[in-house]
């Protein structure tokens, strides 16, 4: 019998000690298997963030280190200054990319920081217990808006794609989802497209990935897929918000 | 080899590029900025990084992100942006990574001013971030041993894989001396096989990391981080001592102050008190052992530092009270003048420990 | 050198208090003292008063602050006003005439009045007051032989304004034969 499906190299044999239906074994299985065909996994140092995927170091099969919550871009341009010749990605949650490590991820694309960002977008902060994020949709109810986030009191998410697509820096922002195998596919070519940029050398490229937590939104895993589609994505349009050297430039998708 | 005339702060950044670092990652801050500026103009010219980051935050992160990749790497602030980097410096010491940070303190709390201090004490030795851990302290006093301490913060940085503190003040980084730049200098080609320089597919993968979420696993690594303190405060104090053999009084000082402390000696001995000074090069570990030995000849010792009574506390401790221990302060960017000295040893000469 | 100098040099930023200050210094080192300068700093220094101090002695600089200076040169009323009474008593006083009408109300002072501004104006050295004023204190003070200037000179001018060295030097003559 010939083997038809297995685990990518560049996962490491630890179980995921993600919540069932959580999409983050999705995610970073994606990027295993980008590592795995531009076998760059010798290559390659990940940074984690604070968050739920906090112990992403434990499964990637390259070099990781951890990172302080929202310092990624900062710790990830350190590694790469020193080693040119590394892959160097971060794993950031919303908080951690969007809220407490806004400045860090605005100008280490402004600066157009040689690096792949892969933006896990899941509108709450999973690995505290639920609380409000920078992403978090007007009316969402979470631990810390309990009446629905109230744009009066609390503002408005932050559209992190259309936001760093503004920067000259920015090389490549796309923003997908691991909602169903279609878009799977698509978040997949997006990851490989954002670490082969960095190979050839373009710049800041980032992934967003339109995220569930079945947890914290106190939904069935199938019921997130659907509350994702309903609510997310119409906020949170999918598609290429910036890539330089080619004409789908700002074309939402 | 010739004498050059550096300002302290460039001859920081001078000693670090000749200590093997090329990369920097800072935030212009008054009185530090020569050193950014000296970094500036010279690394790009021998293959280096001088990068100006979006905050001190983001800076030593880089920091942590450069060390871990293993390189010698430095960032230099003044005590505003010390505070930000406090976070950094306490995941440096998670991670045990080595790194030089530069303080050129300045007056606080707050914006505070931008005239000399050496308020940031308790800070750089006992509060630098969360959680159990220490940097190692050096506090030179003038331009020659500003040179000699930044290739030694990154010799001790590399061997023990921690964070070494450069602790000036605004007198040491804007005044110039004539100094002596050795560029034979250990380089730190030393091999770091932790470090993340991607696996090659030859060796298991590298993690650097400060997460222990099991308390034994994190007691274990905190018992193991203090027996290599235990070994540095053995090893490494040092300090030097001036008139202290017949001294009745004896300064305690360290940095700029310690320089005046030697005015205010000679006028003290010129007027028949035996004074001398204790000045500690190293304030974490703090020289204990060479106080003690002074604590029998000694008839009373003086903390004389730009802070409110910090560094008093290890004068006390380190020799266990044994003797009386006085405080001459200034603070808010005010220097002693010598006769602010001389007037506390004539005080404390008559017995006003006050 | 005999004894230790404390050297304090005060005018307004912009007339080259620290660049006077520095070559003073290596006037100093060069002769074989122990020499240290320091400037002051900050805001003030942008178009306000402007000090530096300089010490040159035979035995090690503690303080590199010079409180009470032995030499006093002020290139602007404010700071003649400011540090007239901290000199010791004997002090050498120097004094941009041109800038400062007024002269020193103290009578154990050893005062010099140099036209140093008038001087440069009138000898196409237009900003090099602080220059003439330091040749008339190297005169006056055994610093450091004649000789040694060229040689201070060539240090302090940073190489990319080499073309100033000549001008430089003929204001410090300038101050010197005053």
């Amino acid at each position: 019998m010939s083997i038809v499906f297995e685990k990518p190299k560049a996962l490491s044999e630890n179980i995921f000690h993600y919540c069932p239906g959580c999409t983050h074994g999705i995610i970073h299985r994606l990027i295993a298997e980008v590592l795995d065909e531009l076998d760059i996994t010798g290559k390659t140092v990940g940074v984690a963030p604070v968050g739920c995927s906090v112990l992403a170091y434990n499964y990637f099969e390259c070099d990781m280190i951890q990172a302080a919550h929202g310092r990624a871009p900062a710790v990830a341009t350190g590694v790469k200054r020193v080693n040119p010749d590394n892959i160097v990605f971060t794993y950031q949650g919303d908080g951690d990319l969007a809220a407490i490590g806004t400045a860090e991820t605005v100008h280490s694309a402004s600066r157009g920081e040689n690096i792949t960002v892969i933006f896990v977008n899941n509108a709450i902060y999973g690995m505290t217990g639920g609380q409000m994020a920078p992403t978090t949709l007007p009316g969402q109810i979470t631990q810390t808006s309990p009446y629905g986030r109230d744009i009066k009191q609390a503002g408005y998410p932050i559209r992190v794609c259309e936001m760093l697509a503004t920067l000259d820096g920015t090389a490549y922002a796309e923003r997908v989802s691991v909602d169903n195998v279609k878009n799977i596919r698509a978040a997949k070519k997006a990851v490989k497209k954002a670490f082969t940029n960095q190979v050839e050398g373009k710049g800041f490229s980032i992934v967003e990935v339109i995220s569930t937590c079945p947890t914290n939104w106190g939904l069935s895993p199938e019921e997130s897929l659907n509350w994702l589609r309903e609510n997310m994505l119409p906020y949170y349009p999918l598609g290429v918000y910036k890539d330089k050297g080619s004409e789908s430039e700002a074309q939402n998708g | 080899m010739e004498k050059v005339l550096m300002k302290g702060n460039e001859a920081i950044a001078e000693a670090a590029i000749n200590a093997g670092c090329r990369f920097f990652f800072g935030y212009p801050i008054t009185p530090q900025t020569e050193v950014a500026a000296y970094m500036a103009k010279k690394m790009p010219k021998i293959g280096g990084t001088y990068l100006q980051a979006e905050s001190e935050i983001a800076a030593i992160n880089m920091v942590i992100g450069a060390s871990a990749a293993g390189a010698r790497v430095l960032t230099s602030s003044s005590s505003p942006g010390i505070s930000l980097k406090s976070e950094g410096l306490s995941y440096l010491a998670g991670c045990d990574l080595p790194a030089v940070i530069v303080n050129i303190q300045r007056g606080g709390p707050g914006l505070g001013g931008i005239q000399p201090s050496q308020a940031d004490y308790f800070l750089a030795t006992r509060s630098s971030g969360h959680g159990d851990f220490h940097m190692i302290v050096l506090a030179p006093n003038n331009i020659q041993e500003i040179v000699d301490v930044t290739q030694k913060a990154f010799d001790l940085a590399d061997k023990y894989r921690m964070c070494v503190m450069i602790l000036g003040d605004g007198i040491l980084g804007q005044m110039m001396e004539p100094a002596i730049i050795d560029a034979s200098g250990n380089t730190g080609a030393a091999q770091k096989p932790w470090a993340l320089t991607g696996t090659g597919g030859k060796r298991k993968k590298n993690i650097v990391n400060s997460l222990y979420l099991q308390p034994e696993e994190l007691e274990e690594k905190n018992f193991a981080r203090y027996e290599k303190y235990k070994e540095i405060a053995e090893n490494e104090a040092m300090c030097e001592e001036y008139k202290t053999d017949d001294a009745d009084i004896i300064l305690v000082s360290y940095g700029a102050t310690s320089r005046i402390c030697k005015n205010a000696i000679t006028m003290a001995r010129a007027e028949g008190i035996k004074a001398g000074l204790l000045r500690p090069i190293t304030l974490w570990p703090f020289p204990k052992k060479s106080l003690m030995a002074r604590a029998d000849g000694a008839k009373a010792f003086i903390s004389v530092e730009m802070s409110m009574g910090q560094m008093i506390e290890d004068v006390k401790l380190a020799i266990e009270c044994k003797k009386p221990v006085a405080l001459c302060s200034r603070t808010g960017g005010i220097v002693h003048s010598p006769e602010d000295i001389l007037a506390k040893i004539k005080a404390v000469n008559g017995g006003d420990f006050s | 050198m005999a004894e230790g100098k404390n050297i304090l040099i005060a005018g307004f930023g912009g007339q080259g208090i620290l660049f006077t200050g520095k070559f003073i210094v290596y006037t100093g080192m060069l002769t074989g003292g122990e020499v240290s300068w320091l400037p002051s700093y900050g805001p003030e220094m942008r178009g306000g008063t402007a000090n530096c101090s300089v010490i040159i002695s035979d035995t090690p600089i503690g303080s590199p602050i010079v409180e009470k200076p032995d030499i006093l040169v002020v290139m602007n009323r404010p700071s003649f006003d400011k540090y007239e009474n901290s000199c010791v008593i004997g002090a050498k006083l120097f004094v941009d005439s041109t800038l400062i009408e007024r002269k020193t109300q103290r009578d154990d002072l050893e005062a010099f009045y140099i036209p140093a501004t008038g001087l440069a104006d009138e000898n196409n050295l237009n900003g090099l007051a602080n220059m003439v004023m330091a040749g008339k204190v190297l005169r006056e003070t055994n610093i450091c032989p004649y000789e040694t200037i060229a040689e201070a000179m060539k240090k302090t001018v940073p190489e990319r304004k080499k073309n100033l060295f000549d001008a430089n030097i003929r204001a410090i003559e300038l101050g010197w034969n005053y």
